[in-house]
């Protein structure tokens, strides 16, 4: 069973991952509405599986990435963002991201996206 | 800003509400407004714009298109915040989304969500903006782009 963090700003996106998420392979140990306070439940909690907003109030996820990374390398970490030009999706991955799925989204590619982060 | 550039929001808009399946989305003909009285609806999500790109995008709906879109993520919390929140929400995958043409230079704030008429300007006061009517499940609100060329 993976552990599962939610981070995003919008509390009708974090609603819709949490409902849609296979419950019989994540659990859900956190959310969190901005880079800090996703660094503080991160070290609290110690998931294995992150869903990340890029866009937010006082940490942007890009360098919510990149510090999360520093401390635990194996962290997979899904990027959910409207910032969908090529560019960001490249630093993302640079910065440790493990897969990045657009909004919008269907609860399906959703689904899909967090399966294949945690295949082998 | 041109007229072509109008396309790129209308296909992002159109593809925003096509996630939910249903009754698509219709949009009428745009059209130029002076900035001097925005238009706005019951919710309104600014997005401002800079580096390469400078401006503002807004997303402005009635309170029942906010309903609706709400029902239709299985979203049952209609509270105020949750209004306000999606209205932020979609101006930013709006934005977002916008990247894919304008680049990674389009750089987009946080949100900024207000109800009914602004408390101060949002819109730079000597330009005007080019407005996209929508209407979803009989019920209506705005994209609004205003960008510098």
């Amino acid at each position: 069973m993976h552990k599962l963090m939610i981070v995003d700003d919008s509390n009708i996106i974090r609603n819709r991952i949490q409902r849609a998420y296979d419950s019989g392979e994540f659990m859900l140990v956190a959310t969190a509405t901005s880079g800090v306070q996703a660094l503080e439940k991160f070290n609290i909690h110690r998931p294995d599986v992150i869903t990340m907003d890029l866009t937010m109030p006082q940490m942007d996820g890009l360098e919510c990435i990149e510090k999360i990374i520093a401390t635990d390398p194996d962290v997979r970490i899904l990027v959910v963002s409207a910032l969908s030009d090529k560019a960001t999706g490249i630093e993302a991955l640079s910065l440790g991201a493990s897969g990045f799925l657009c909004k919008p989204f269907s609860e399906e590619e959703l689904v899909e996206s967090l399966h294949e982060l945690v295949q082998d | 800003m041109k007229e072509q550039k109008l396309q790129i929001f209308l296909n992002i808009i159109s593809n925003y509400f096509d996630q939910f399946g249903g009754e698509e989305l219709v949009a009428d003909t745009p059209y130029l407004l002076e900035n001097k009285q925005p238009k706005v609806h019951d919710y309104t999500g600014v997005i401002g714009i800079s580096g390469g790109q400078k401006g503002v995008v807004y997303f402005s709906a009635t309170h029942k298109l906010l309903s609706s879109l709400l029902d239709s993520m299985g979203e049952t919390d209609k509270s105020d915040d949750n209004y306000i929140d999606l209205a932020g929400e979609v101006a930013n995958t709006i934005a977002g989304n916008a990247r894919t043409e304008f680049g990674s230079e389009f750089h987009i704030s946080v949100p900024f969500v207000f109800k009914g008429a602004p408390k101060s300007i949002v819109l730079p006061n000597d330009e005007r903006s080019f407005i996209i009517p929508i209407t979803w499940h009989s019920q209506v609100g705005e994209i609004v782009v205003c960008l510098q060329d």
